[in-house]
């Protein structure tokens, strides 16, 4: 890459160094109560969501996550963010070259290695994988990949999302 | 299930929308953003004009119809792209089509619609057949 093209980039070389840097765990746990609400809010009607005889008589531990659902971050309000629940960042982070200020969900997907059932303790580790610049529609585009792994009690990685940000 | 490449289904997944969904979508996940239950702040901080719902409700309500379909476990990996904005009032219609299937994994094609048949997401499932 010529020199003029890298000093146009976006992405500032400690942007760079921060992909592949795994966060500090965090602990979600997995309860009837919360398997239950998260049905209820995306409108499950199957009893397995809700009635622990009707998971077990389905060959379930106890009520199965709903797909989208990995469990809770358990809220310590010293180091959880106050509005999304989840750990708290450790700030802003290196910015790109230039300000971009919007941000979308650009997605999200979620891949299973096993079940997740209440009673389930996942801890959750996340690192960025990927910051790439585009330029589309909405103008110059950040897009930078992050994934969260989540481990069970028993040390199985159980899931792994990953989730597409957009900046513009 | 059987399946075979080509097999569609699809659901209605919400009805006429309401901010109700969305503040129970928001206790459910712990997502407190404002700009998905508070209309004063929606439009101040975003220029919205209402809320509208978390990617994350249209991902779950999509899902409903894969595991009303195949059952509760059988998805292996479920990744959406969020391609509008879900605004109250509007109703879910959510569409899958297999593409493939092989060694007992099926590769669906989901597509969610809202009323104008606008997508509001659009993705893959890999499920256990």
């Amino acid at each position: 890459m010529a020199d003029t093209a890298a000093q146009e980039s976006l992405i500032t070389d400690e942007m760079r160094a921060e992909i592949g840097k795994r966060s500090q765990p965090w602990t979600c746990e997995v309860d009837k109560l919360q398997v239950r609400m998260f049905a209820r809010s995306v409108g499950h009607t199957d009893p397995i969501y809700y009635d622990l005889a009707a998971a077990k008589a389905a060959g379930y531990r106890s009520l199965p996550c709903p797909p989208g659902y990995l469990g809770t971050p358990v809220y310590n309000p010293a180091t959880s963010d106050a509005t999304f629940g989840g750990r708290r960042g450790s700030g802003p982070g290196p910015q790109p070259r230039r300000p971009l200020t919007r941000i979308l969900n650009g997605g999200t997907e979620i891949e299973y290695f096993g079940d997740i059932c209440a009673g389930d303790v996942l801890t959750a580790v996340s690192y960025t994988a990927d910051i790439v610049e585009r330029k589309g529609g909405l103008g110059e585009m950040l897009i930078t990949t992050s994934k969260t792994e989540y481990t069970n009690q028993d040390g199985k990685l159980v899931a792994v999302s990953t989730g597409t940000g957009i900046r513009y | 299930m059987t399946l075979k490449a080509g097999d569609t289904h699809e659901a209605v997944v919400v009805e006429n929308i309401q901010r109700t969904h969305i503040v129970k979508y928001a206790g459910a996940s712990g997502d407190f953003n404002p700009l998905h239950h508070d209309d004063t702040l929606a439009n101040k901080l975003g220029g919205y004009p209402t809320v509208f719902a978390h990617g994350m409700l249209s991902m779950g309500l999509t899902g409903r119809m894969l595991t009303d379909w195949l059952g509760p476990t059988a998805l292996k990996k479920f990744g959406v792209r969020f391609t509008k904005q879900v605004w109250p009032g509007d109703t879910l219609t959510a569409k899958a089509e297999v593409t493939e299937v092989k060694g007992g994994l099926a590769t669906i094609k989901v597509v969610t619609v809202n009323q104008d048949g606008e997508s509001v997401v659009e993705g893959e499932a890999i499920a256990a057949v």
